[in-house]
């Protein structure tokens, strides 16, 4: 009997897009970073009792304009007056509650901060290492501005200047003490602000000299920035000591203080590039959101001290999207920002060139201006090129400010090369389904098809036949198109389903589909002859998915057959006849008149031997048959059960 | 001319038979047990061989280590009555006792590479 099997004929075509692009664009931080932050910062009650965390949490919500709701001062003042009261506390638990306090505001008595004062006023004076040196000075700055009716003074800040300039290294690093032969870029940040607050605390004059070489270090040490392809820049330390080893977030955000904290106490301009101050910009906001507060602080902090520093402000250029329908229209739009998200100054924004990435064909704009649309604050290209069709397109775009003279100011990139895809709508041309007869290649029958619309065709073919599915992929230009990749499935009325990849010929083109193709092509009759016997079946359809993992079905194993024996009479006959010139040799024997007495019968040698064993043997023969035929039926018996 | 060339051959196993008559019963057994051994063998390659070749698929390792055996036994049996023969000089040091146990032992290693093959 031929089964008659009616299958379902879909047609699925696949198209993926491709994600890797070298341009990368960084977006300043937005709403999605406030949203992560409530996340991240845990909430401030009796059970912090860090006041680093307390200070990361506040500074962070307060540069990102959040949590103005959250009432945190009540434990966190309880927190920061007790730190102050001690007697014990270390200086950087000090240094971080008045921090905290600069933010707060607390209501802290005088006498607490008398206390602090002369504390911080004896460990200056013995502090030998770097660090030291940042708690004291960096908590004097502070006390001197939260209690005004003190007067805080450093007695010896030369002599203090010089100690910690005297752990900087020739490659602008820092040590951070005079013990430890290693130097880090993190020490700099740290040394650099330390300088910085002690020349804001003091109205003593330092050596001109000493600054000017202060910015030739801080000129030496953005030397050494590191750089990534994307042209993000970050400082990074060797790990020498796992505990003093800080990560390239926290080592860079701490050269950033240090510089932006410096630039504003010294007159004069640091020389430190704008690329490199935006390439460290670009740094912070391509680390997307962190999942640690204190990453979150550190990325926050510094983008909140190049927001509005004296050495130069980044502007970042970013697009809302990057994926343009050339059918829709879509407008090609720009943003260019501050890294916290404010209105740059007037500028504008040229497209130097605009080219397909995989075609060697002229580029389809070429220094075009782009509109400023003041009320949304974007620039704007109202309409695509006609050239434009789909494909992966590199856009090279240029920024000026339109006030000279603010070019020392801002740190603009002079070239920002973006990926931008057009997308469209393929349509599907000459789509037929035709069966033919497998080794003539003649057309049985042939059918148009209709992609467009959802429509329902029958063929039917048996197995010494081919289908020949053929269609055209065309871009709205007129483009002929190469999909990624388009499937064939057939899927049998039991719901098995068979998969074909339909051939594509020629290479790979990159591109993305507006309306990928799902469509249910028809049915088709296949007559089919039953499989053979040693045919591989179509795998059985799991009932569900529990089934996978219980009992699988028993393996039955295929012995081979025994060979082909002649019947038993037969080889009965053959051995009597192969056992009758034994008889002759005995009736020859006697013939010839063989002296048998002679065979010893008396004392057991080899022949007495030999004829009892045989005897026993015979005995065994049958005792041990029956012995060990027994055992083994219960064995068999024992396994069966 | 026919008859006389059957006379000739008549005369010619008789002289035969009489001068085998002379030779010793030891040598006869021999001789007989050689004799034995090669039916055996012809039995088994013609008869077997022959017969079950075409109609049925006879374990080929059985049938030929049948003849083998006792083609080599066969073998053994002629050396041992070259040994045993007083009139073949060369062996006369040699007792036939120890030429005896030389066929016992080339048995043995004989057969035990057929039971070898038996599988």
């Amino acid at each position: 009997m031929k089964p008659r099997m009616i299958r379902t004929l879909g047609f699925l075509a696949l198209l993926l897009i491709s994600s890797i692009c070298e341009a990368a664009i960084f977006h300043p931080i937005s709403d999605s970073h406030r949203s992560a932050a409530r996340q991240i910062f845990k909430p401030i009650d009796e059970s912090v009792n860090s006041l680093r965390q307390v200070y990361e949490t506040l500074k962070t919500f307060e540069i990102l304009g959040i949590g103005k709701d959250l009432d945190v001062s009540a434990s966190a003042c309880t927190l920061i007056a007790e730190t102050l009261k001690s007697s014990s506390a270390s200086l950087k638990d000090i240094n971080f509650a008045l921090k905290s306090n600069g933010i707060l505001k607390c209501k802290i008595d005088g006498q607490s901060f008398e206390a602090i004062n002369s504390r911080l006023q004896a460990a200056i004076t013995k502090a030998n290492s770097l660090l030291d040196f940042f708690y004291s000075v960096g908590s004097l700055v502070l006390l001197k501005d939260q209690a005004a009716h003190l007067d805080v003074q450093v007695a010896n800040a030369d002599q203090i200047f010089r100690s910690i300039k005297a752990l900087g290294q020739s490659d602008g690093r820092w040590r951070y003490n005079s013990n430890k032969p290693e130097s880090s870029a993190h020490a700099a940040g740290i040394a650099l602000e330390t300088l910085a607050r002690l020349m804001s605390l003091t109205s003593a004059d330092f050596d001109q000299s000493l600054i000017g070489t202060l910015k030739n270090d801080i000129v030496k040490l953005f030397d050494g920035i590191e750089k990534y392809d994307d042209g993000a820049m970050f400082f990074g330390d060797k790990v020498v000591d796992a505990y003093e080893y800080e990560g390239p977030l926290s080592t860079t955000s701490s050269v950033v203080r240090g510089l932006v904290a410096f630039a504003e106490v010294t007159p004069g301009k640091i020389a430190v590039s704008g690329d490199k101050i935006l390439g460290v910009a670009k740094f912070f906001l391509g680390i997307g959101v962190p999942g640690s507060p204190h990453d979150f602080f550190d990325q926050i902090d510094a983008l909140a001290l190049l927001e509005n520093n004296r050495v130069s402000i980044p502007l970042i250029l970013s697009l809302p999207a990057t994926v343009l329908s050339v059918s829709k229209n879509d407008q090609l739009k720009v943003k260019v920002n501050t890294v916290l998200g404010s209105n740059a100054p007037p500028l504008t924004v040229k497209i130097l060139q605009a080219a397909n990435h995989n075609s060697k064909n002229a580029p389809i704009i070429e220094n075009q201006d782009l509109r400023h649309d003041s009320g949304a604050g974007f620039y704007v290209l109202d309409s695509l090129p006609k050239e434009a069709d789909v494909g992966k397109y590199e856009f090279i775009f240029k920024t000026a400010l339109n006030d000279p003279s603010q070019s020392d100011v801002y740190a603009i990139g002079s070239r920002t090369s973006v990926n931008i895809y057009f997308t469209g709508e393929v349509k599907v041309e000459n789509a037929e389904i035709s069966v033919l007869d497998s080794d003539l290649g003649n057309v049985e029958s042939q059918k148009k098809l209709d992609l467009s619309a959802d429509s329902s065709i029958s063929l039917s073919a048996n197995h010494l036949q081919k289908l020949r599915l053929s269609f055209q992929l065309v871009s709205p230009l007129g483009n002929a198109f190469k999909p990624h990749q388009a499937l064939l499935k057939l899927r049998h009325e039991t719901k098995v389903e068979h998969v074909f990849v339909v051939g594509n010929s020629g290479k790979k083109f990159e591109l993305i589909l507006e309306n990928s193709l799902f469509r249910s092509l028809g049915h088709i009759d296949l007559d089919l002859p039953e499989a053979p016997e040693k045919a591989t079946r179509p795998p059985l359809q799991p009932i569900d998915p529990l089934s996978r993992f219980g009992p699988k079905a028993e393996i039955a194993h295929i012995f081979r057959a025994p060979e082909k024996r002649p019947p038993k009479e037969l080889s009965l006959a053959f051995l009597g006849l192969t056992l009758v010139p034994l008889v002759g040799f005995l009736v020859g024997l006697l013939r010839i008149g063989v002296n048998f007495k002679n065979f010893p019968t008396a004392t057991l040698n080899l022949f007495t031997t030999l004829k009892y064993l045989s005897f026993l043997g015979v005995f065994l023969v049958f005792v041990g048959h029956r012995t060990l035929s027994y055992l083994a039926s219960t064995s068999a018996k024992l396994k069966g059960a | 001319m026919a008859r006389s060339t059957t006379k000739d051959a008549q005369a010619l196993f008789n002289t035969l038979r009489s001068s085998y008559a002379a030779t010793p019963t030891n040598l006869k057994i021999i001789d007989l047990y050689v004799i034995f051994a090669i039916f055996t063998a012809l039995i088994q390659d013609q008869g077997i061989g022959g017969l079950y070749g075409n109609s049925w698929i006879f374990p080929i390792q059985l049938f030929s280590i049948g003849v083998l055996s006792c083609v080599g036994t066969a073998v053994l049996a002629v050396c041992l009555r070259i040994q045993v023969n007083k009139e073949n000089k060369e062996f006369k040091d040699l007792s036939p006792e120890r030429a005896f146990a030389d066929f016992v032992l080339c048995n043995l290693v004989l057969h035990l590479v057929i039971m070898n093959f038996l599988g």
